[in-house]
Parts: C-alpha cells; structure tokens; sequence
C-alpha cells in the first residue's frame, strides 16, 4: 500500500523535478533568471491560465473534461468590453460575466450528464460555438479603458519588496486555489468528485447524486473560466474574440502534469498550481533565451503533457499489476 | 450501403435535404430582395467564363472539396469511436512544408510528396499515440492540434509563404480542358470513389465497422483491431495533407496561422450530420460527403448574407450537438418512457 502511495505521488515528484531542473538551467545561463521579480511576474502573466486550471481540474477529477475553458475566457473578456463600451458599470458588467461563465459551464454539465453523451463531444462544440459567439458581440478586439481598470492595476496590489509585486490577478488566483483546496479537500462536494472519478458505479451505489455532482464541476469550470477571462481583460486591458485559442492545451498540460489523472479520481488543486508554474517556466525559458521562435513555448506544452500522460499510463500499469495477483487481501473483512 | 428497414430513411438523405433548404432559401432572397433568381450575382446563376463553368454552385463544388477531403478522412476514424482534432494543424503543416519547397527552388513533385509524406507521418504519429500508448483519441490528437499549428509556424518561420509554381496552383485553381470543373472537386470525387471501392468491395469496411461496433468482439474474433484504428488515422493525416495542398494552392501561399483552421469541426460536422455515428460501428461515406457540401452551402449563404465567417462555427457546433442529442440513447429510452401512460 506504502508504494502504491508513492507510485501515485510519482507525477508530483517528477514535476517537482523538472522544475528544480528548469530553474537550475535557467539561473546558470542567464543572469537575472531566478529572481522573485521574475516569478511574480511569471504568476501575474500565468494568473488566467491558472484559474481556469484550478476549475478544470475539478471536472477532471470526476472523470470528464472541458475544452470549453478557452472561449469562454474569451466571450467573458469580449462581453466585458462590450458591456464597458455600454456603459454599464464595471461591477455589473463582472457579476453578469461571472454569471454567464457558470451558466454555460452549467449548460455543458447538464447535456453531458442527461443525456449520457461524451464530455469532449459536447465540450468540443461548445468550445466552437462560444468562440464563434464572441465574434457576434464583437468581431474585433476592443481596448478598455475604464477609470477603475487603471485604479485596480495601479493600486490593488501586493509589493513583496525587491521589485517583486503581486497585482490583484496573483492574488485573485491565490484566492482561487486556497478555495478549490478546500472544496477538493473538506467539502462533501469534494469527496463526492474524487468517488465519482474514481469507480463511478461504486459512488452511485454508495447514494452519491451523480447527476448534481457531475453538473456542479462544469460548473465550476466555467465559474473559473468567466473569472479567468475578467483576469484576462484586466491584464491585457481588451476584449479579444481571438483571444486564448488553443489555451484548453495548456489547461489539460498544467492538470495532467500536477499529477492529476485524466481517468479521473486521483489528483490535487496544488499539483495544478505546479503544472501552471512549470509552463510559465518553460515560456520563461523561451523569453529569455529571445532567438526562439514562440511557437515553441505550444510544441513545449504538447511534449510535456504527453510525458505525463506516458508517466500515468505507467502507474497505471503498474498498480494494477501490483492490486490483481491478490485481490482478496485487499478486500475488508 | 449499411442494410435498413424500410421505413427507415438512409441517413445521407438528411444533408442533402439540408442543402436543398438553403438553396431554396437563398433562391427566396434573390428572387425578393436580390439581383432575381438566375440573374448574374445570384446563388443560382451560371455563367461560363472562358469555357469553364462559374458560379455560386461551382464554388460549392470547388470549396467543398476540400471538407469533402477531409470526411473521407474522418469518417473511418469516427466509425472507430475515434476523433482527430489535428487534421486543420496538418493542413497548415501540409502547405506549409509545399510552400516553402517550392520557393526554395524545388520541383513541384518533390514538394508535393514532402507535404504529404510529412503529413502521414503526423496520422502515423497520432495512431501511435492511440493505439500504442493507449490515449483517449480527443488528447492524443488535441495535442498535434495545438502543437502543430506552431511546427507550421516554424516551418515558415511565421510568415506566410507565398509560391508561384503552375504545377502546385493547379492542384486548387486548376481547370482540366477536358473537364472543365474545378480540380479539387474533381480531386475529392477520385478519392471518394477509391475510398468507397475500398471500403465496400473489400472486407476493409466491413472489418472497421466490427472494430468500431465492439472492439473487444472484434479482437476475439481474430481482427487486429490495433492495425485497423491505426490505418484510419494515418489515412486522415493523409487526406489532410491533401486538403491543406487545395487550401495552400488556393491563396498561392502557406498562411500557418489560418490554414485549415476551424477545419476540425467542418470535417467533424460533415461526418456526424451525414449519419455516421460516434457511438462507432457504422460509416456512411456518401453522407459525409453531402454533409461536407452541406457545410459550404452553409457558408455560402452565411457570405451571402453578410454573415462573417467566424460565425460559422455556431450553427455548425449546435448542429452536432443536437444530431448527437438525437441519436444518444439515453434521449431514445427518455423518448419512450415519456410516450408510455403514467
């Protein structure tokens, strides 16, 4: 049992790994690398990436998965816009994309789990038909520039001293991962997404509501994404239909390589926090070396996820042959 | 064709009623609001320019070549229970890897076979992914999806490439004198005919749809399951890498960041609407070609309105959804239990 608790922080450890080994690169062939300036930088730049993470982590630790994130990044951050350019009052204009991010992740949950339907199926048409409704709030980028958006980015901010600040986007995804910590870790909702990834037939048999349960993730996913997008306005100060293409890559990349299983049930909030880091590492890297092509820092990412993905599929294995010869002896009595 | 009851209607009959709806739709508007219904600048106008037929009609046929291309394509990996997302990044790969042989001086042969070649070699890549280390095909190709649009960007050096080779435009532009349509449509025709002479006069087809309806049968009975969902992928690399040869010819350039994008979903929808299901086990070939014309007629309507193209994407996803919806049978038995009196 020792083992199979190692072999199961494997990932973690692997990806702690890497990350000392890409800092040790990098703080060697460059001076400057490993500063605290630098990674609260990195924190601020990765804050969108990491909130939408810390949702869709959620839905892949009940076995599903979104890859919806990116759009719906990008409708929020779009509606923004259009609603500023309204008019309407910057307080408003969040609660409603807030709203709408949890509806249509709530929408999403809701045709996957009535309808017994693969999530990628729906998700993946839901990621098109968002993408293709940002271009009918707007069909260009629009910049924004509201008086409070200056006010928050100039002032809400955390100064760690030594030129190392931590603007509200840092700390809003902070506050996102101590909450998804504790809805993972002590809530009933939290135990009942690690049953239903893990064996669901055991979890319906043990009275957990699948259906709600199911629903509530993707929920949560787009509550995450909708958050991301307005940290994505904040930060790039407009709303753009192009916006984050492709991002579900490096969602599922920073999930998959926190240690979280894609098969669901076995995972953790703070291995995503890690996976995120070491993505913004590696565009770190990129950055820094200046020659290099940023197509890159996607080819990077791919690689890296289907590392971790091989790294799962080993465990896997290797569990399951380690569970099989003697299944009696595991059973209670 | 798959053997069906009588009173079932086959599933390719409902794309190609579609089409006639938005022909009818668009003859409505030009007959109203428009130029008149066969005058020139209407849908359903046909004039000859320089001996060649020209027209809203004809660009269908030649712009659906390329979805068409694409189904033939997805079609097998679908019947699988697989899904390529990868097949717009190796479009751009395709053109890509063509456009820049051949502005560096090499004969249109040699760039032509490279493109598709390297193009293979991404089906080959994502069948080993799925089948050999065992990934859920929507990861393993959402991986060449993203990853590859930036390999077309370093083959380019991000920028779009432009060629001027006759050999290589004609593959898009082309006009055979003996048979004055567009080439590409001409194209997709021979590869529908290859693919449907393969897939119904050998065993080829039937073996896929006992892999696609119950792999685990399917292994039993002695099919190599593994070599079967592998070949379907390598197959949609290669047709890919067609279509990104059309796209490229087309515009006499390699634009990596467009080429092909969004593409993923046209060849998705033409297969799922034109009645092969993703629950596997079933391929219509003939449906997922109409369903790819389909699919331009929807967006020749779509540009006839003013519509952008980006908007696209919105009928066609929701589309999916519901003809998923439709043929999920947790919706079928929900549909019977509701018709029994409480």
């Amino acid at each position: 049992m020792k083992s199979l608790l190692s072999a199961r922080h494997l990932p973690v450890l692997t990806a702690a790994a890497i990350l000392v080994i890409l800092l040790a690169f990098g703080s060697l062939r460059f001076d400057h690398f490993a500063s605290l300036s630098n990674f609260s930088n990195l924190l601020g730049d990765y804050a969108y990436i990491g909130i939408a993470a810390v949702g869709a982590t959620f839905v892949i630790l009940s076995g599903g998965i979104d890859l919806s994130v990116g759009s719906i990044i990008a409708f929020t951050a779009v509606l923004m816009a259009d609603l500023l350019s309204r008019g309407v009052h910057p307080l408003i204009a969040a609660a409603l994309c807030l709203l709408i991010g949890t509806l249509l992740g709530s929408l999403t949950g809701f045709i996957i789990s009535i309808f017994s339907l693969p999530p990628f199926m729906v998700t993946l048409s839901a990621m098109f038909a968002i993408r293709a409704a940002c271009f009918l709030v707007r069909d260009q980028s629009a910049s924004i520039n509201h008086p409070l958006f200056t006010w928050i980015n100039q002032h809400l901010e955390l100064d760690l001293g030594g030129g190392a600040i931590l603007p509200l986007r840092s700390l809003l995804l902070i506050a996102v991962i101590a909450v998804g910590f504790i809805i993972a870790r002590s809530t009933r909702l939290g135990r009942n997404i690690y049953a239903i990834g893990g064996h669901e037939p055991s979890a319906r048999l043990m009275g957990v509501n699948i259906r709600a349960t199911k629903i509530s993730t993707y929920a949560i996913s787009g509550f995450c994404s909708g958050l991301a997008g307005l940290v994505f306005t904040m930060y790039k100060q407009a709303g753009d239909p192009t916006a984050a293409i492709g991002l579900e890559l490096s969602v599922i990349a920073s999930v998959a390589i926190g240690g979280t299983l894609l098969s669901g049930g076995v995972g953790s909030i703070l291995g995503t926090l890690l996976g995120v880091i070491i993505l913004g590492t590696i565009r770190l890297l990129i950055d820094f070396q200046g020659n290099l092509n940023s197509a890159w820092t996607s080819i990077a990412t791919g690689l890296l996820l289907l590392l971790f993905l091989c790294l799962q599929k080993l465990i896997m294995s290797l569990s399951r042959r380690r569970s099989s010869p003697a299944p009696a002896a595991t059973r209670p009595a | 064709m798959t053997p069906s009851s009588p009173r079932q209607l086959p599933a390719s009959l409902w794309p190609a009623l579609g089409i006639l709806l938005l022909i009818i739709v668009n003859a409505l508007f030009d007959a109203t609001t428009g130029p008149g219904l066969f005058a020139p600048g209407s849908f359903l106008n046909l004039s000859f320019s320089s001996g060649a037929p020209a027209g809203a009609l004809i660009d269908i046929l030649n712009y659906g070549a390329t979805f068409i291309i694409l189904a033939l394509g997805m079609a097998p990996v679908i019947s699988t229970r697989g899904i390529d997302l990868s097949v717009g990044s190796i479009m751009a790969i395709s053109g890509a890897v063509a456009a820049t042989m051949s502005a560096a001086g090499f004969h249109p042969v040699a760039s032509i076979a490279a493109a598709l070649a390297i193009s293979t070699f991404c089906g080959i890549w994502n069948a080993i992914l799925v089948t050999v280390l065992n990934l859920q095909p929507f990861i393993a190709t959402l991986v060449l999806m993203v990853a590859g649009r930036g390999i077309a960007q370093l083959i380019t050096q991000s920028q779009i490439t432009t060629f001027h080779d006759a050999a290589l435009e004609f593959i898009g532009l082309g006009r055979p004198s003996f048979l004055p349509l567009p080439f590409p449509f001409i194209l997709a025709t021979l590869l529908f005919i290859a693919t449907a002479l393969a897939l119904r006069k050998t065993a080829l087809g039937l073996l896929l749809e006992a892999v696609g309806g119950n792999p685990a049968a399917a292994r039993l009975a002695g099919i190599r399951s593994k070599l079967f969902i592998s070949g379907t992928y390598v197959f949609s690399g290669f047709c890919a890498g067609i279509a990104g040869l059309i796209a490229a010819a087309n515009i006499k350039a390699a634009d990596p960041f467009h080429a092909g994008h969004n593409l993923e979903l046209a060849a998705i929808f033409a297969v799922i609407v034109g009645g092969t299901s993703f629950a596997g086990g079933r391929i219509n070939l003939l449906g997922a070609a109409i369903g790819a014309l389909l699919m331009q007629c929807l967006i020749t309507t779509m540009y006839a309105r003013n519509i952008g193209a980006d908007v696209a994407p919105l009928p066609q996803a929701l589309l999916i959804l519901i003809v998923c919806i439709i043929s999920a049978p947790a919706f079928r038995t929900m549909l019977r239990t509701r018709k029994v009196p409480a």
